[in-house]
């Protein structure tokens, strides 16, 4: 046994090859096992998109649906509701709706909204998940003495307007999210899916 | 000489290394299905001939529809418009509207389920199943089968195939007694299509059935081959790297 | 030879030096692999240590995956597969490299065991190496029986239903003992609950804990060879075997390579013929648990048939499930029994060299025999080879000894 005469490039060359070769098959292998955790066929069409009807819904009343475990705000907002919103504007965070993570491009507006009327929301928390309570009584609150309505996390004590927008010096940091959604007919919605099959 | 479809050429070649393939059950020879997954309209076809005769019976609890149209190369629309009968959602799995309770009454039995029937059984074992029944006046509704005695299924697709009768024949055993024995079936009265056409018809069933047991082989087959190749390149590989190493040995 | 060092390289080399000085990695590093000195003449019989090492590492990678999505539950377990199968990504082939790693894993320990039987591994000084091996072989039995069990299918249900009964051939005990494995009356959902518990977090801590000490003992002793010579008894001035390699980088490559053929087969296997046949999956595990009917032709899978043709050979309940274990537990006294003055077949006379030309044929006959049906002239087959299992152990003092042997080099021929 000796090492003269070992080609040492030759065997630094091997080296390497064998090394990014069997590297990318330890890659490739792990694919499969990072995808088994994506969402299953069963639980991607228990995530299809939900049809929610809205011919019941009063103006200032709210209704809940559920939509891949989320809850699902739909909102039918009075004109005052509408009319306060312009008002707000020095005390949110992200009044024009800016970060378009939070809503999809057709809903970045000033009513935040498809419809100034209808609004739609995940109704789950900015901050850390929780559910926050729909207060749509514009009348001093413990949390708030000069509220204007909308939403308010008990949690952690976030609030939100009658846009989802949120108030600056609260621990929640962006809007609430409006999901994709899209109009039926004029008392039918479907909770999922964009117009034109847009997926967000 | 049987043409053997090519896709399942490697696979018959490692059956006869392991010696023979381990029929469930079967006491009649049985005919082979010749089924090729790879035959996408096969597939399609048969999908149809389930949904329209067999699934009114029995469910595939297993089998999403929305897998369906992934595999068959379908729209959810078209899928909804031509393969939903039952009034399910894309969604949902293909059972059938069948109450168990009712079947039970009326076939003293209720339908098994489907979904993996094809792995149980075996293609060839349904290929030939199907095309076995035969009229008995003495069982309860009327049929009955040579590869599954006495089985509770009545034949669905008799008016594709035509009525086919036994035909019995007289046999004496060593010990002098005589017995009838069921020898052949013949076709008393012709079906809509063809002999040829309704093995046509059911080798496409019996190819959907393969596919509903096992989405996955539609496409680990064709897997298989790159992750092969792949290994191959790496022994290669490897077995340079070992040479050039063990130079200091030798 | 030092090089001129980058600040990364330097960086790394730090690191190491400060965790060497809390952790023994360096020493470890060498002990095991770079100064783990190997006879240089291992031949293709030597992969298979190093490939079981790959399939246990296969078994529980896949097997941590399978349980993410798998229910331990009797009216859930058999749909849960058909989910893992059909409706979650990858499932399917995550399923077929457990199913088929659980037949790669006995033919690789089988193939390994029979590498010690011929060149006699499991003399001295490497009893426990061989005693440590056997432990492996019987928890892998327990754990492949459990793993079988989980589907749920009919021969789950029934396999589970015929190994239990087992138990209650024992006198006075067996029946109460049977009872509290299955936890009810029958076979139900509290026996594959506890199956699957055992299955998934139990019996693999005893695998890998089995394991660890298998190679323990090995490294201290050190590798048997071929040719069944000590290598240890030339060495030069710094006391490494005048025919030893080192493991790094010797024989890693040379397993790459021996991991490379074993992966086209299981490759193979898995994209190709998952069910291999009926034989890796059977055709009746297709049907969901049925306590009341039992499938027409009940049989074990393959690695488990040579012992299950004992127990059918055997008309009587109890000799039968005696015969059966003591065909496992005969193994573990082979260091003892085998008292030749060479260790390998290659220095053994001719009684060796058929004796154990009869023992694989006999065992791979019985093998057979345990997947048949078992006619008069099959049982009668199965008891003939039985016979011979146990005289090839039992008579192994006498003809081990008188055999003619060869003279044995002393140093490793090439």
């Amino acid at each position: 046994m000796s090492s003269d005469g070992v080609n040492k490039g030759r065997r630094r060359l091997l080296t390497g090859t064998v090394s990014v070769v069997g590297g990318l098959g330890v890659v490739g292998a792990a694919v499969p096992f990072l995808q088994m955790w994506q969402p299953s066929a069963r639980a991607r069409a228990a995530g299809a998109p939900i049809e929610v009807v809205i011919d019941k819904l009063e103006p200032g009343q709210m209704l809940q649906a559920e939509w891949r475990g989320q809850p699902i705000w739909v909102v039918r907002r009075t004109q005052e509701m509408l009319d306060a919103l312009p008002g707000l504007r020095e005390n949110l965070r992200d009044p024009d709706s800016d970060n378009t993570e939070q809503q999809p491009g057709y809903a970045q507006n000033e009513y935040r909204s498809v419809q100034p009327d209808l609004l739609v929301l995940i109704g789950i928390c900015t901050h850390l998940g929780c559910s926050p309570k729909y207060v749509p009584e514009v009348e001093p609150q413990p949390f708030d003495a000069d509220w204007k309505g909308g939403f308010f996390c008990p949690c952690h004590n976030s609030r939100f307007d009658m846009a989802g927008r949120v108030y600056g010096g609260v621990p929640a940091p962006s809007n609430l999210r409006v999901p994709p959604y899209t109009f039926v007919d004029a008392t039918r919605i479907v909770v999922g899916i964009g117009p034109e099959g847009a997926v967000s | 000489m049987k043409r053997i479809a090519p896709r399942s050429t490697l696979t018959a070649v490692l059956l006869l290394i392991s010696g023979t393939a381990l029929a469930a059950g079967a006491k009649v020879p049985l005919d082979q299905a010749q089924t090729d997954l790879g035959n996408m309209a096969s597939i399609q076809r048969g999908a149809a001939l389930y949904v329209n005769y067999c699934q009114g019976c029995h469910s595939a609890e297993y089998m999403l529809y929305s897998r369906l149209a992934e595999d068959l190369e379908l729209t959810e629309e078209q899928v909804e418009r031509n393969l939903i009968l039952t009034g399910a959602k894309i969604g949902e799995p293909m059972v059938s509207t069948m109450d168990p309770a009712d079947a039970t009454v009326w076939f003293g039995a209720p339908a098994p389920d489907l979904s993996v029937i094809a792995r149980s059984r075996g293609v060839d074992w349904l290929y030939t199943y199907l095309r076995s029944f035969y009229v008995d006046p003495n069982r309860p509704i009327g049929w009955n089968n040579t590869v599954l005695a006495n089985a509770s299924m009545p034949h669905v697709l008799w008016q594709l195939q035509g009525i086919q009768e036994p035909v019995f024949e007289t046999q004496t055993d060593e010990t002098g007694v005589s017995k009838e024995v069921l020898v052949d079936l013949k076709l008393a009265t012709p079906g809509a299509q063809t002999e040829a056409e309704y093995d046509r018809t059911i080798r496409d069933l019996v190819t959907y059935l393969e596919y509903q047991s096992e989405p996955a082989k539609l496409k680990r087959e064709s897997m298989g081959v790159w992750v092969l190749l792949y290994l191959a390149l790496f022994t290669f590989l490897a077995y340079l790297l070992k040479l050039e190493f063990w130079r200091d040995v030798h | 030879m030092k090089q001129p060092q980058g600040p990364i390289m330097r960086t790394a080399t730090g690191l190491l030096h400060w965790t060497d000085q809390r952790l023994p990695v360096i020493s470890f590093w060498n002990k095991h692999l770079g100064e783990y000195w190997a006879p240089k003449n291992f031949n293709m019989w030597y992969f298979f240590g190093s490939l079981a090492l790959l399939v246990l590492v296969n078994q529980l990678l896949t097997g941590i995956w399978l349980t993410m999505h798998y229910k331990p539950d009797a009216n859930e377990a058999f749909a849960s597969v058909e989910y893992i199968m059909r409706d979650v990504p990858w499932g399917w082939l995550v399923r077929y490299m457990h199913s088929t790693g659980a037949s790669a894993f006995f033919v690789v320990v089988y193939l390994h065991m029979f590498r010690a039987l011929i060149y006699g591994s499991y003399r001295a000084p490497r009893e426990l190496i061989w005693i440590f091996g056997m432990l492996i072989f019987l928890v892998l039995m327990a754990e492949a029986f459990m793993g079988y069990v989980l589907p749920w299918g009919q021969m789950s249900y029934w396999g589970a239903q015929v190994i239990i009964s087992l138990f209650g051939a024992i006198p006075v005990i067996g029946e109460g003992l049977t009872e509290w494995i299955r936890g009810d009356y029958l076979v139900s959902d509290a026996t594959l609950n506890r199956f699957f518990a055992l299955h998934v977090v139990a019996l693999p801590l005893a695998l890998v804990a089995l394991v660890v000490l298998h190679l323990a003992a090995l490294h201290e002793v050190g590798s048997n060879n071929p040719d069944g010579v000590d290598i240890k008894k030339h060495k030069d001035e710094k006391g490494k075997p005048l025919d030893g390699i080192a493991f790094h980088p010797y024989y890693t490559v040379k397993d790459l390579v021996g991991v490379g053929f074993f992966g086209l087969i299981f490759a193979f296997i898995i994209f190709f013929a998952p069910e291999m046949g009926g034989w890796f999956l059977e055709h009746d595990n297709f049907v969901p648990a049925n306590p009341l009917v039992t499938p027409e032709h009940i049989k074990p899978v393959w690695y488990f048939t040579p012992y299950y043709a004992m127990l059918r050979a055997i008309p009587d309940k109890l000799f039968g499930v005696i015969v059966m274990g003591a065909a496992v537990v005969i193994l573990f006294f082979l260091p003892w029994l085998d008292r030749s003055k060479v260790r390998s077949i290659r220095y053994k006379g001719w009684i060796s060299k058929t004796m154990l030309a009869l023992f694989v044929v006999s065992f791979l006959i019985l093998g057979w025999l345990g997947a048949q049906s078992g006619s008069t002239t099959q049982t009668l087959m199965a008891r003939i080879f039985t016979v011979f299992y146990f005289a090839f152990f039992l008579t192994m003092p006498w003809w081990s000894a008188i055999d003619k042997t060869k003279p044995v080099p002393e140093r490793v021929t090439e």
